[in-house]
Formats: structure tokens, C-alpha cells, sequence
């Protein structure tokens, strides 16, 4: 196995990235999600004026202020990486990112330093009003500080409302509407935030489950399960609606992404989507080999149906946009090549003229550039084959993290169902199992990323700059350093995070 | 006798007097403070001073040279360098 990996640089700065954002993501959707989630207790309590649900609210704003302790500022090692390790792309992207992740940084500290506070001192000392507002503002700052990570990471796999300035060398903003509010940022931003409150429902889950089975804190989980099981289920199915939305949106500006992810090598009509199915590993995009081993569901009609809403349409397969489809269409990679390879020998053209001082030359490679701009990317590319992502890995995560999706509806169902008939308690099956969901929804939730980030290889801005050039120019030896010193650093953190959690959740709420 | 003074606190002072309460009476959060703030050290002036420089900055002193250097990367291919992609 290991002979088949690839030790270059940029699979080091890959892979250091990846790590970073997996760890950073461990913390992430629990400060997201369980803050809506509170501040649904926390109304609770102010209109109730039941204390039990005072006790509630303060234990479980005690777990997220450690989850948010612990992850805060883990996401800074991103921006340390794009300056060393990714340093073209850094600058390239610099006019895009700049703004919106600095007006993040100071919407999220002035937010989270004036009603974090609050929210955690406020008790008897603000009134119940104010109180209550500064919890709901730190679920609104907190879900707003995704926004612009958000949109920029849409940013990358749908470049919109930019143009590449070849006398700065960067992809300069035309227009910010476009960049903040295209479809795909949207989507990408009610995806993260619906999944993350289902993930905070499926923590809530796991703890108050744990606490049944041993017959502690019974009132409090009980009640923190009712109103998180409520949430977590229309989240849960909310998350499933936006997903299919998010499916079509790839189908439309990555169709190699929703190609990969289903395994689906030759375009088809009516295609259907993959139920269940083992995708052969040795597959190659030019070879004949079978696509699954053994036996494969489909469940028919379903991927035309979800890539362009209609069920005998056409979805192009791997080796059609490879190579190309003439009767639907479709431009093959080679061709993307040839025109991206004019436009990169323009910019080369374009900059000599510039240093010999040939205006009029200058100015006519321009005009070829940008004829060929769209494709810019492809020219760096030194084999169609190489646009396919790595399909098994895509694939599987795809397949895990719909999996799971549909599952957790019915944990949900199930919860609320037993709460209702006041026989949940009895239910063990059900609450030890509810004790792993939490993991479940985390497995889902970084495969996720995996099918975002994987599946978009070789591309680190969709169609425009591959990873190969992204690149700053280091040795492997250096990125491999600091991959394991952050491997050693998150792993610290996870278990701090861990220990002081388990400890808290072993000690349980405050008594009254 | 002196009349004990009544006047109320002024804004600044009872927010200052709310952060200073607060943060005495953490006791979980004197905790997590500590490990905020080595991790802070640890990331900034540890990882982000010794192995994280930002390439172009230490490389070029101006935004000129590093858009020249940025454009030397992106033509290479034009001038017959091939990217590496896989095993380097």
C-alpha cells in the first residue's frame, strides 16, 4: 500500500492542509450548531421560570464553551499554510479573500468578546431579557463568522464575479454580489450551518442518552432530548433538501465532482443513483474494467433526476469529460488543454511585450488571453486524464455521509416517539445506541468535506489553477516537518478536549 | 458625619466591574483560558515565527516583485517546464 502513495510536495502541503481542516472541523459545527440549541433552552427558562431549566441551560453552555475554548483559532493554521506552503495561490486569491475574511475576524470578535461574555457572566447580573439576547447573539455571530470561509471556499469551486489582471497576477473581484451571494456559497452556507445544529442535536443526544442509561440527571436529559431530538429533526431533513440542492449545483459547475462521487464512468440517460455498491479501486478512466465489484443498487432515473431535475435527462460520466462528447455536447479535457495552453503562452507573450515596452503587442496578447481565460487552468495539465479526482475515496465518502444523512431522521423519529409515550427510559437498544450518534455525525460530517474537497482534485480554483501550481516551491522535507508537529499539536488538543469534557459531563450539572 | 457616597457607576465602570466579576469567579474557565493562551503562544510564536513565514513577504520587499514572481510561476510551462504532479 504504501509504495502507491505519492510523496510529492504538494500531496504534503495537501495533506497537511486536509489535516488541519479535519481537526479544525472536529470543533466547528458543535460551536454552531449547539448554540442555537441553547438558546432554545434558554428561552425555555425565561418564559417558564422553571430553574430546572436554568440548570440545563448552564450545563450545556459549559460544553460549548469548552468545545469553543479548545477549537478557537485552530482555523489561523489554514492562513499560516496559504502564506508558506500555497503562496501563488495566496497571492492569486488575495483581492477575492482579503475583505470578506477581515470584516469576518472583526464581526466575530466584537460579537463573541461583548455577548460570549454576557452569556456566560450574565446570570443574575444583566436582566433575563438582555441575558437572553446576548445567547441568541452568539448563535447568530457565531453562525455568521462561517459566512465568509464559507463563501470563499464556494468562491474556489464556482470562481465567479472575478477577472485575472495579468499585470498583478491576481483574480481581482469585478463583482461582490456575485462572489457573496452566488447560488453555490448559499447553499454551501445553509448546508454547513443545518448540519452542524444536526450534529449539535446528535451530541446533546449522545450525553442526555448516556445519562438514562445510568439513571443520572434523568429530568434534565430528558428535557434537553425533547427539545434537541425537535431540532435535530427538522434540521436533519432540511440537511437532506439542501444536500440535493448542493448535488445539483456540482452537477452544473462540476460535473467530474458528481461523476466521481457516484462512480459513474460513462455518461448516461436516465442514470441512476448508487444505492449500495463496492467501486473497483484499480478502475482507470482509459481502461475497460468493471466500475463496482460484484453487485451495485441503483436506484433508477435518480441521478438524472437530481443532476438536472429531470428524470431521462443526460449526466456525463468520467471518460465523457475526459474526452469528450460530441453528440451531447461536452468538451473533452484535451481540447480544455489546447485552448488553456494558448491562454497560459499569451500571458507568457504578454509579459515579454510588457518588458520590452511593445504596447501594441502587449495589448493583442491580451485580447488572446482572454479569449481563452476559462480555461487557463487546463493548460498546466499534462494529461486529460489527469481532471479525474481520486473516485473510490469520493465515492465512498459520498455514499457514507448520504448514508447517515437518511439515518439520522429516524434516530430523531425514534427519540421523539418513546419521549412522547414516556417509555424512552426503557428503551436501552435505542439510548445506547443514541450514545455513538455523536460520532456517527461527526463520520458524516468530515466524509462531507471530503466529497467538497477530494472530489474537486485536481483543482484548488475550479478549472482555473490546479494544485501543481498553487504550490509554493519548497522542499517535501519542510511540509513533512510541520505536519507532524500539527499532527502532535491537534492531537493534544483533541485529548484535552476530551479529558476536560469527559470530566464535566461525568460531574454532570450544577445542583440546584 | 460624612454621607456615604451614592452616586451610581458610570457605564465604563460597571461594564469593567462586569468583566472583572466574571473572570473571577470562572473556575472551569481559568482552565480553559490557560490553554487558549499557550495554544496562542504555541501557534504564533512558536509555528508562525520559526516554520511559518509568509513565503513571498520574506522573499520580495515589494508587491511588484512578488506579482513578477507569481507570473514567472504561472508562464513556466510556456517556457518548456513541465509541472510536477506526481512523484517529484
Amino acid at each position: 500500500m504504501i509504495e502507491n502513495l505519492d510523496l510529492s510536495m504538494v500531496n504534503w502541503a495537501r495533506a497537511q492542509f486536509a489535516l488541519t481542516a479535519m481537526y479544525h472541523w472536529l470543533f466547528v459545527p458543535l460551536t454552531l450548531g449547539i448554540t442555537w440549541i441553547i438558546a432554545f433552552y434558554h428561552t425555555i427558562y425565561v418564559t417558564t421560570g422553571n430553574e430546572e431549566w436554568k440548570r440545563l441551560t448552564k450545563f450545556w453552555m459549559k460544553l460549548f464553551g469548552i468545545n469553543f475554548a479548545i477549537g478557537v483559532a485552530t482555523g489561523i493554521i489554514l492562513e499560516f499554510q496559504f502564506g508558506t506552503n500555497w503562496s501563488n495561490y495566496s497571492w492569486m486569491v488575495g483581492d477575492i479573500f482579503g475583505a470578506p475574511l477581515a470584516i469576518e475576524g472583526i464581526i466575530a470578535f466584537f460579537l463573541e468578546a461583548t455577548f460570549f461574555a454576557v452569556m456566560f457572566f450574565g446570570w443574575n447580573r444583566v436582566s433575563k431579557g438582555f441575558h437572553l439576547f446576548a445567547t441568541w447573539m452568539v448563535a447568530v455571530g457565531s453562525n455568521l463568522s462561517a459566512v465568509w470561509i464559507l463563501v470563499a471556499n464556494a468562491w474556489m469551486q464556482y470562481p465567479v464575479g472575478q477577472a485575472f489582471n495579468p499585470e498583478t497576477a491576481r483574480f481581482e473581484m469585478q463583482n461582490f454580489a456575485e462572489v457573496a451571494f452566488s447560488p453555490y456559497a448559499v447553499n454551501k452556507f445553509v448546508h454547513a450551518t443545518s448540519s452542524s445544529m444536526l450534529m449539535a442535536a446528535l451530541f446533546v443526544l449522545s450525553i442526555s442518552s448516556w445519562y438514562l442509561l445510568r439513571g443520572r440527571h434523568v429530568v434534565m436529559a430528558k428535557r434537553s432530548i425533547v427539545v434537541a431530538a425537535t431540532l435535530g429533526l427538522f434540521a436533519s431533513v432540511f440537511t437532506i433538501f439542501n444536500g440535493d440542492e448542493s448535488a445539483y449545483q456540482i452537477a452544473q459547475v462540476q460535473p467530474m465532482k458528481l461523476a466521481a462521487f457516484e462512480g459513474l464512468y460513462e455518461g448516461r440517460t436516465n442514470a441512476g443513483l448508487v444505492a449500495a455498491g463496492i467501486v473497483n479501486r484499480n478502475k482507470k478512466v482509459y481502461d475497460t474494467q468493471e466500475p463496482f465489484i460484484g453487485f451495485n443498487l441503483h436506484i433508477p432515473g435518480a441521478l438524472s433526476l437530481m443532476a438536472n431535475r429531470s428524470l431521462g435527462s443526460f449526466v456525463p460520466g468520467m471518460k465523457d469529460l475526459v474526452y469528450g462528447n460530441a453528440e451531447h455536447n461536452i468538451l473533452g479535457a484535451a481540447q480544455k488543454m489546447e485552448r488553456g495552453k494558448k491562454a497560459v503562452a499569451s500571458l507568457e507573450a504578454y509579459k515579454t511585450a510588457k518588458k520590452t515596452g511593445d504596447q501594441a503587442a502587449a495589448a493583442a496578447q491580451l485580447v488572446t488571453f482572454n479569449e481563452y481565460k476559462e480555461f487557463l487552468g487546463y493548460g498546466y495539465l499534462q494529461k486529460p486524464e489527469e481532471e479525474v479526482p481520486p473516485v473510490a475515496l469520493t465515492f465512498n465518502a459520498f455514499h457514507v455521509m448520504v448514508g447517515l444523512g437518511a439515518l439520522f431522521p429516524l434516530i430523531f423519529i425514534g427519540y421523539l416517539h418513546f419521549s412522547r409515550k414516556g417509555t424512552l427510559t426503557e428503551k436501552k437498544w435505542l439510548l445506547g445506541f443514541g450514545t455513538i450518534t455523536y460520532i456517527l455525525g461527526m463520520i458524516a460530517s468530515q466524509a462531507g468535506w471530503v466529497v467538497a474537497e477530494v472530489g474537486r482534485q485536481p483543482w484548488s480554483i475550479q478549472g482555473l489553477l490546479p494544485v501543481s501550481v498553487a504550490r509554493t516551491n519548497l522542499t517535501a522535507g519542510t511540509v513533512q516537518t510541520t505536519f507532524f508537529m500539527f499532527l502532535i499539536l491537534f492531537t493534544l488538543l483533541l485529548i484535552a478536549e476530551i479529558s476536560i469534557m469527559a470530566k464535566q459531563i461525568s460531574i454532570g450539572p450544577e445542583e440546584n | 458625619m460624612e454621607k456615604p457616597d451614592t452616586k451610581p457607576a458610570g457605564p465604563l465602570s460597571r461594564i469593567y466591574r462586569f468583566y472583572r466579576e466574571g473572570f473571577a469567579q470562572m473556575t472551569l474557565g481559568r482552565t480553559l483560558w490557560k490553554i487558549i493562551f499557550i495554544k496562542l503562544f504555541i501557534m504564533f510564536a512558536v509555528l508562525k515565527y520559526f516554520f511559518f513565514p509568509d513565503f513571498l513577504a520574506t522573499k520580495f520587499p515589494t508587491d511588484r516583485q512578488r506579482a513578477d514572481f507569481v507570473m514567472e510561476q504561472l508562464t513556466r510551462s510556456a517556457q518548456g517546464y513541465t509541472n510536477p504532479v506526481r512523484g517529484e
